[in-house]
């Protein structure tokens, strides 16, 4: 039987904020960053969705389907390029109909809902659905967390909503001596299958591609391809799973990592045992070896590959918890505009902006991240969360 | 190693921040085995001499001898002479004025041999006459001590250093607390300026108190940077200081503590606090301190109708200091240019989350304070508001700040001060 490559990218851009004083409290309900992210989306769309699909389109006919890739989307991307960058929204769709492309279920936010609320989790996944089977003509049978966050229940209640297939990551502290390089499947409901990421070959593309000082610079294709062939001896998959703007953004072109991209695919297939497939077949096709026990959230970020970059300190907890006071009377207030400003305050983004690590360590974080110190990140988003409380308190 | 080491204060006599952080940095030299001779203007005797010996310049002869007189006087002259110059003169007219002084300083000083000059060691009228004794009587400690470098703070002693140098040829370097920029904006004392100028240029190694006033040295002084080093001021807090104190009103205390001038910034906290104010009456303003921009602060409290939460306290001291922050909520410093400012490490120590201007050097060694523009008030206000009103933010800055001030050890600071001075004495050293 043949082994497996797996290839998903994940597109997500948050909504910005604003510079938002208090004095803008019970007045001004405007929250959103419209020039930053018109900026950012148009930026991203230019060095990365556009070229990156027009390449990924040519692969896809040049390998005549033996080449397939998987992305998510996250809803929020979608509204943004639907505003601001409609040319690469269309270029996703005509990766849509070639049928070698599947596209993921996710939060429609991009939110830490599966943490405190499972009814808005539910929710916003139904709502994400919808937007995937409106832009590209697909229902989504395979989900993704936001950030790849997983447990137990989590995957439960992922399970509960129909889907066979659920990707995350490959932890080691989960995993032990354990392969990542398996299907496995959740604790609680052995219907739901795993993917789980494969961190060391993800972020060989990921984080080191363009890394001079690093031992394995330049990174051929060739070589990349002996890699995966070399873990897929024993094994039965590789899951490279990677944020989508790897690709031109955070890895500029110039660092040939389309010319990489290009040629990878043949590199692969050239190893006549490998094939590359999309999540929903690997799953059908690979039988799962066990359960996997993950009781407390795992996720893809960071060294602890726990959720502390998002919910790790004292600030991000309080605005969280208080994001989520508000939920009842969001969805009970009909108002259109209020629940979509609340689906949009939900990005883990705002959350990731607030976290103190970065102090010691991560230069990750400060690369994503438009505040100088998570103090400014938490009183602009908090002077936010007032005012749309007021907002919501008042229907 | 030995150090000679130029100051104007010393605990517990002091009447600002830098006799402190001469005992904390000798202190911690002390604990690197570095032996500090210190030599001030006027000692009182009570001082702490554990880490340090102390010289009593008033109890020091300028010259016992006129041989050592002239021998002093032929390197050390140049002191008062450049700055007491009529501007306009033609290079002979410059010469005999230059001849002219150097007779006339000659005579004046004569009649002192064997004399010691009573030095007030404050900071009074008679200010320069006194920098400029102090550096005759330097030279003559100069003479009588062996010691491999000398140290010398702020300008008031840079004259000293120079003239320990020039007598003993051994390495100077001077620390810069403050530049007269920092005390007068743009409109300087020339006559400061230029002393410090002169301790600068004269200097081996300078030490900044902060990035910001490395700059400052390298910028508006024109030093050559790889001479200027920045070592940030520390503090040696042992633990938090938490006092019980019963309030007197129910709001929430935002206070501001310092000299009311305009390098404090004091006009911005008035706009940020009337900013508040317009959005929640639950708070009180206080302002600390005294200062030329006192009375014109009081006006525009005034003016803008918000005395009923504003509050000036006038000019506080020792236990009054500490009760203030005990009764604080929120700490201010919105300086328009502070070279380090220890306060805001003094109100974490109190456990009151603290908001400072970027343009302080102690922005530069703070993660845990809140930082903003001195001159955005929305910003600052926006700040003041959040800490009064989201209780984690103050919760996370109280925690994790006083973590942060307590690793800010004179240790640390001493022993790159002891590098600089290693660093100076080789490149001495390889001097024929």
């Amino acid at each position: 039987m043949k082994k497996t490559l797996c290839l998903y990218f994940q597109v997500h851009q948050p909504y910005r904020l604003r510079q938002y004083r208090f004095f803008d409290i019970g007045k001004n309900h405007d929250y959103f960053d419209d020039f930053a992210n018109k900026t950012i989306m148009a930026r991203v769309a230019t060095r990365c969705y556009i070229p990156a699909n027009r390449l990924m389109l040519e692969l896809i006919n040049k390998y005549d389907g033996a080449f397939k890739i998987t992305y998510s989307i996250s809803g929020i991307a979608l509204e943004q390029m639907e505003q601001f960058a409609p040319q690469a929204l269309e270029s996703f769709q005509e990766l849509a109909k070639t049928g070698h492309v599947e596209f993921l279920s996710e939060t429609y936010s991009h939110s830490l809902s599966s943490l405190i609320s499972p009814r808005k989790f539910r929710d916003q996944i139904k709502v994400h659905v919808n937007a995937v089977e409106k832009h590209f003509g697909q229902k989504p049978k395979a989900f993704r967390n936001t950030e790849l966050i997983y447990s137990d229940t989590i995957g439960e209640m992922v399970a509960g909503m129909g889907f066979a297939t659920m990707l995350t990551e490959g932890a080691r502290h989960i995993l032990g001596w354990k392969s990542p390089n398996y299907i496995y499947v959740n604790a609680l409901n052995p219907k739901l299958k795993l993917l789980l990421r494969n961190f060391r070959l993800s972020d060989d593309i990921a984080f080191r591609f363009s890394n001079k000082s690093w031992g394995d610079w330049p990174l051929t294709a060739e070589k990349y391809a002996g890699w995966i062939a070399g873990a897929l001896e024993k094994d039965d998959i590789v899951n490279i799973f990677m944020d989508y703007e790897s690709f031109g953004e955070h890895q500029p072109a110039s660092s040939g990592i389309f010319d990489f991209l290009k040629a990878m695919p043949g590199m692969i297939l050239n190893h006549t045992n490998l094939e590359i497939m999309t999540p929903s077949q690997a799953a059908a096709k690979h039988q799962p070896i066990a359960p996997l026990n993950v009781p407390y959230a795992i996720s893809w970020a960071d060294e602890e590959r726990d959720i502390s970059a998002w919910l790790g300190n004292e600030l991000q907890q309080e605005a969280f918890n208080n994001l989520y006071k508000i939920e009842d009377l969001v969805r009970d207030s009909n108002d259109p505009d209020l629940q979509r400003d609340f689906r949009r305050l939900q990005a883990s983004d705002h959350f990731y902006y607030m976290c103190t690590k970065f102090f010691s360590d991560g230069d990750v974080h400060k690369y994503f991240n438009p505040y100088d110190t998570p103090y400014e990140a938490f009183i602009n988003y908090m002077n936010v969360l007032s005012d749309i409380t007021l907002r919501a308190s008042k229907k | 190693m030995k150090v000679l080491m130029f100051g104007w204060e010393f605990p517990p006599h002091i009447a600002g921040g830098l006799g402190t952080a001469c005992d904390g940095l000798t202190r911690g030299l002390a604990k690197h085995r570095v032996e500090v001779l210190f030599v001030m203007p006027s000692a009182s005797g009570d001082e702490d001499q554990r880490a340090v010996r102390i010289i009593n310049a008033s109890e020091v002869a300028a010259f016992e001898t006129k041989e050592e007189a002239r021998q002093i006087f032929d390197k050390v002259q140049f002191i008062k002479v450049t700055s007491n110059l009529i501007p306009y003169l033609g290079p002979d007219e410059f010469e005999e004025q230059v001849d002219l002084e150097r007779e006339k300083e000659w005579n004046e000083f004569r009649i002192s041999f064997g004399q010691k000059f009573k030095f007030s060691g404050k900071y009074g009228k008679n200010l320069m006459e006194e920098v400029m004794r102090y550096s005759l009587v330097a030279a003559s400690i100069a003479r009588q001590n062996q010691f491999d470098v000398i140290h010398a703070h702020d300008w008031l002693t840079y004259m000293a250093g120079i003239a320990a140098k020039r007598v003993s040829g051994k390495p100077l370097v001077i620390h810069v607390h403050a530049t007269e920029f920092d005390r007068s904006g743009e409109d300087i004392n020339t006559q400061v300026y230029d002393l410090e100028k002169r301790g600068m240029e004269a200097a081996d190694r300078v030490i900044a108190v902060s990035n910001l006033t490395r700059n400052i040295i390298i910028n508006r002084y024109h030093i050559d940077p790889v001479k200027v080093f920045a070592v940030h001021n520390a503090v040696d807090f042992s633990s938090a200081e938490s006092r019980k104190i019963t309030r007197g009103v129910p709001e929430k205390i935002v206070t501001f503590l310092g000299r009311i001038t305009f390098q404090k910034g004091p006009e911005y906290f008035i706009e940020a606090a009337y900013k508040v104010l317009q959005k929640t009456q639950n708070v009180r303003f206080v302002m600390a301190g005294s200062g030329d921009m006192f009375n014109r602060a009081v006006r525009r409290v005034a003016k803008l109708g918000i005395s009923s939460h504003f509050h000036f306290t006038g000019f506080l001291r020792g236990e009054d200091v500490r009760n203030m922050f005990a009764y604080s909520d929120v700490y201010v410093m919105p300086s328009v240019s502070e070279p380090f400012g220890i306060s805001p490490l003094e109100a974490m120590r109190a456990n009151v989350p603290a908001i400072i201007s970027k343009q302080s050097g102690v922005a530069e060694v703070l993660h845990h304070a809140i930082k903003v523009d001195f001159w955005d008030v929305n910003a600052l206000a926006d700040a003041i508001y959040g800490l009064l009103t989201y209780p984690a933010l103050s919760a996370m800055t109280v925690r994790c700040g006083l973590k942060e001030i307590n690793s800010l050890k004179w240790d640390n600071a001493a022993l790159k001060v002891k590098e600089i001075y290693e660093s100076v004495m080789e490149k001495n050293q390889k001097k024929p």
